[in-house]
């Protein structure tokens, strides 16, 4: 029980700074410049997909370097030749846009690397056991992963209110007009904040990369969880951002391996619906079945009871 | 008053088009169309007329296609107490229960909000579908006979032709309701609610109670098209209730234009076209899908509609012809343009999926090239650059005709 | 110039008792006691961020109360939604254009005068056959001098144009309390003029408060007049009284008299 308690904690923290990594980018770029990314997953996936390819010929750490920056690069051309001429369209069109440019990403790396996972593995230099606790191991690898995220959260920490630029961001989370209105070169912002946005999701891709399933797919499973991880922390709050990622990524990483269902909780009623009902679905499924669902469960709960997230301020 | 003459009109060619494509696959694609424009046009009351944005809309189209198919089973029997015809009214009772709902919770949030709570439930109800098998058959779905049912007016509706008919009637009827609902109070004042939502709270209405019944009428439509799906494949499967379904209606809604009632109708038509003709052609169909799907979006907000309809006062000032001769000078430079874009993206397509399995040679056009070869790369990536450099070249020729136009209804 | 009343004590149509309202830790309106009768004409007029825009968002319900209480028509207006308070009989403008874009002219006033026709979200009758609906929007479009530009779309018309909608939007549906946000704001003197005629047209019988920086406006056509200066209101009185008024010279009015003359 205690090492279900422990192994489960360890991963939970790991998926849900795994999805800071990427709800923090997307919070950021929400925050400054009002548009929701639908392709910020692609680009997590980008990361995977390039990180990959890059270590197929030049080894995993030239990739765990250049596979983020490439993504950045991908995403601050975006920004420039394609969310910058929609902008004058309006939130609508620029939303639409990134759905769009999602769809569009997700059916190129079909095209260059196929429907089929690739074997996208775990260098060897980390392939071996950190620790072994109550007779199960815990690979290095994702000591390793957990490392470079909380490297990632202390440095994004570091810049936002260090540097002047982390300053002028942070201001543009609550008062994006304003800054504007200062006279700071808002565009370039604009594409520093989206590249950078970019990289980070890039960088949990090159890493998620090995650990997961790097496949075309990944990106359409991650997007939703993604946005739901940001409308429960609160549109336009990071720390919001932050205790909702490591919120779902404890409670669906608990779920997955609770195998209890309604109908074992609740042997000693005479209650038994049929097999094969609507009843009877909901009576049999297990909490590890529903594991997927949880997130969406969680915002819907949210939206009743809290609409604003549980952090948030802004009124979108 | 002319404007009512539109309907019978339509009416008339519904009835009319089988005679003149009568062929098996003629009536499916036909039917599919129908059913597609009931279903972006429900899309579109929330997005182009409420100014919501969905992205889970295939929810009430796919649970009310299920219900409907579920009611096919029940009513299957020579003495069923719903016909056949009266079946969609069982799809709209389910979308209009589910959109109630779901709405109540969806519309306490506006813009980039509801748009992701609409995400959230459409990927809630479409995991669910893996969980609740017996609702939903799991991977293979549902299926029915719809001949099985009661005869009606001595029809079995077994026959494509039947139940074009079927579709073609029920649609008419969705798509001359739908219009009405936009001449309404409530109709006036959702396009309020959509142009400037706070001022229409200062004039007495509540934004969120128009929102709430914008996504219930809704609910009820797409449950209409979800029933005329299940009548007219006779199965369904998750894919109804899933994202790509929702990412579809979004698609064909925005390309024909959000901004007139006919635009999600031309949308639909043109997208059901594309997707059963073009999967014939091009295994990267989903790929041109997206990319004219980006294009509209930068550079044609208003659709297809709107392109049309951009040019009805200039029709109406008799000046159209004043266009013709620069659109003539565009049209080649572009569709040059087209084909170059048009060869990379087979190209590529080729080089990389198919050769695989298919050998290195590739059929464009009648003609075979070697994917692996520098030549059709060459032409191809010449084509492309050449069209877009004299396209950029004579692009002036249209802008200055427009320029001309627009000064020339000023005066008058 | 006041306005003619049945016999009896005039009641309080719009009563504000200690509002207080905060931003995080700066206070903008801080304990402001003000009373409007029924069929009064009364201005609020005080420097530029003295809070006047805040008192009207407060009473129209747009942003909420930190502390204190606001009654329109006898009704307590605390925790309501504007849509609640606009159907208590009250009806505002803004000072910042805020018109409906892509609708026309008509389209825009007709939208105005919907709930109050007693329509409110009928669904099942077309809106086109409303006779008496579609007359009132020609007598408004009448007189807010817009009846030529009935069909254009709001977004498109001059700036005068759209502060007359504006004005229009905001007196179609007959409300019994009519607050005005700085009507003539950018308008020209005799777009300025034509508008305050309106505005004593339309306000005849009707209670109206509202802000003006005009005072040649301000004094020819308010009853009464309150001074509002770092969101306290230091006077509240009959014009007279106002522009003797030491404490108001020295803060406001002094200043805004050598401008205007």
């Amino acid at each position: 029980m205690l090492e279900l308690l422990l192994f489960s904690s360890l991963n939970g923290v790991l998926y849900g700074m795994l999805l800071f990594m990427m709800a923090g980018g997307l919070t950021l770029i929400f925050s400054m410049m009002g548009v929701l990314n639908f392709a910020h997953a692609s680009f997590y996936m980008l990361g995977a997909y390039f990180g990959f390819e890059i270590a197929k010929h030049l080894g995993f750490w030239i990739g765990l370097v250049a596979a983020p920056l490439l993504v950045g690069f991908v995403g601050a051309i975006i920004e420039r030749y394609g969310l910058r001429q929609v902008h004058k369209h309006g939130h609508v069109a620029e939303l639409l846009f990134t759905f769009g440019l999602a769809f569009v990403i997700e059916e190129v790396v079909q095209m260059i690397w196929g429907k089929l996972p690739v074997d996208y593995r775990v260098p060897e230099t980390l392939d071996f056991v950190a620790f072994t606790m109550f007779g199960t191991t815990y690979p290095a690898y994702k000591v390793f992963m957990l490392c470079i995220a909380i490297g990632m959260f202390i440095a994004l920490l570091w810049v936002l209110t260090k540097t002047r630029v982390g300053l002028i961001i942070q201001a543009s989370l609550s008062h994006p007009n304003m800054v504007a209105m200062l006279g700071h070169n808002v565009p370039r912002i604009f594409m520093l904040v989206f590249g950078g946005g970019s990289v980070l999701a890039g960088l949990a891709g090159v890493i998620a990369g090995p650990a997961l399933v790097t496949q075309p797919s990944m990106a359409a499973l991650l997007g939703p969880i993604l946005f739901v991880v940001v409308v429960l922390g609160g549109l336009g709050s990071l720390t919001g951002a932050f205790i909702a990622s490591l919120l779902i990524g404890l409670v669906q990483t608990f779920a997955v391996a609770v195998n209890v269902s309604l109908s074992d909780l609740f042997q000693f009623l005479p209650f038994n619906p049929k097999n094969g009902s609507v009843l009877g679905d909901l009576w049999s499924v297990t909490v590890a079945q529903v594991a997927p669902v949880i997130p969406y469960l969680l915002l819907i709960m949210i939206l009743i009871f809290r609409p604003t997230g549980l952090m948030g301020n802004r009124e979108t | 008053m002319k404007r009512l003459a539109i309907w019978p009109l339509a009416a008339l060619v519904l009835i009319a088009l089988p005679f003149v494509f009568d062929s098996g696959t003629s009536l499916t694609k036909m039917s599919l169309m129908c059913i597609m424009a009931v279903f972006a046009l429900s899309y579109n009351m929330l997005l182009g007329q409420t100014g919501m944005l969905s992205f889970g809309h295939a929810v009430y189209y796919g649970l009310a296609g299920f219900m409907s198919i579920h009611a096919l089973q029940i009513l299957a029997g020579p003495n069923a107490s719903l016909p056949l015809v009266m079946v969609p009214i069982v799809g709209a009772f389910t979308g209009l229960l589910f959109a109630f709902v779901f709405g109540w919770v969806s519309t306490k949030r506006a813009g980039t909000a509801f748009a992701m709570i609409s995400l959230g439930l459409g990927e809630l109800v479409a995991a669910s579908s893996l969980i609740m098998r017996s609702f939903f058959g799991g991977e293979e779905g549902v299926s029915a006979d719809r001949s099985k049912l009661a005869l009606w007016l001595g029809l079995d509706f077994g026959a494509q032709i039947q139940v074009y008919y079927l579709i073609a009637a029920w649609t008419f009827v969705s798509v001359i309701t739908m219009f009405a609902i936009t001449q309404t109070p409530f109709g006036r004042m959702a396009n309020a609610v959509r142009e400037n939502p706070e001022r229409a709270e200062f004039i007495g209405y509540s934004t969120q109670m128009i929102r709430f019944i914008s996504f219930c009428l809704s609910g009820i439509f797409a449950g209409i098209a979800g029933a005329l799906a299940a009548i007219n494949f006779e199965i369904m499967n998750a894919l109804s209730v899933s994202g790509a379904q929702s990412g579809a209606v979004l698609l064909m809604t925005y390309i024909g234009g959000v901004g007139h009632f006919l635009g999600p109708i031309l949308g639909a038509m043109l997208i059901t076209a594309l997707q059963i003709s073009l999967s014939d052609y091009t295994g990267a169909w989903m790929l041109y899908f997206g990319l004219m799907f980006i294009l509209v979006v930068m550079y044609l907000p208003g659709g297809i509609a709107g392109l049309i309809m951009m040019h009805e006062p200039v029709f109406r000032a008799g000046l159209l012809h004043r266009l013709i001769p620069a659109y003539l000078m565009v049209s080649a430079p572009a569709l040059i343009w087209l084909a170059g874009a048009v060869a990379i993206i087979e190209l590529a397509h080729h080089a990389l999926v198919k050769a695989a399995t298919e050998g290195p040679q590739l059929v464009l056009i009648g003609l075979e090239f070697s994917s692996r070869t520098m030549f059709p790369w060459t032409i191809a990536l010449g084509l492309f650059v050449f069209g877009a450099v004299s396209c950029g070249k004579v692009w002036p020729r249209v802008k200055n005709a427009w320029s001309e136009i627009h000064s020339l209804m000023k005066q008058s | 110039m006041k306005n003619a009343t049945n016999a009896g004590p005039l009641s309080t149509a719009l009563q504000l008792r200690d509002v207080r309202k905060q931003f995080g830790q700066t206070q903008i309106i801080r304990g402001v006691d003000l009373e409007v009768s029924e069929g009064e004409r009364h201005a609020l007029i005080g420097p530029n961020g003295a809070g006047k825009s805040t008192l009207f968002h407060l009473i129209s319900g747009r942003i909420g109360l930190s502390s204190g209480d606001i009654t329109v028509l006898g009704q307590s207006i605390i925790g309501r939604r504007p849509f609640e308070i606009n159907r208590l009989g009250l009806s505002r403008s803004f000072q910042v254009t805020n018109i409906f874009p892509r609708l026309s002219v008509f389209e825009n006033i007709r939208c105005s005068i919907l709930w109050q026709t007693g329509h409110r979200y009928a669904f099942w009758y077309g809106v086109a056959n409303l006779k008496s609906v579609t007359a009132r929007c020609e007598e408004v479009m009448e007189q807010i001098n817009l009846h030529q530009r009935r069909d254009t779309p709001a977004g498109v018309l001059t700036y005068a144009e759209q502060r007359a909608l504006e004005i229009g939007i905001a007196i179609a549906a007959n409300p019994k309390i009519i607050i005005l946000d700085e009507p003539t704001a950018g308008m020209s003197r005799s777009e300025t003029a034509y508008a305050i005629d309106l505005i004593r047209r339309v306000s005849e019988g009707k209670t109206l408060f509202m802000v003006e920086h005009d005072m040649s406006v301000v004094f020819g056509l308010a009853d009464r007049i309150s001074v509002l200066v770092y969101g306290q209101v230091i006077a509240s009185d009959s014009p007279e009284q106002i522009r003797g008024n030491q404490a108001v010279r020295e803060a406001y009015l002094g200043q805004a008299e050598e401008q205007s003359a």
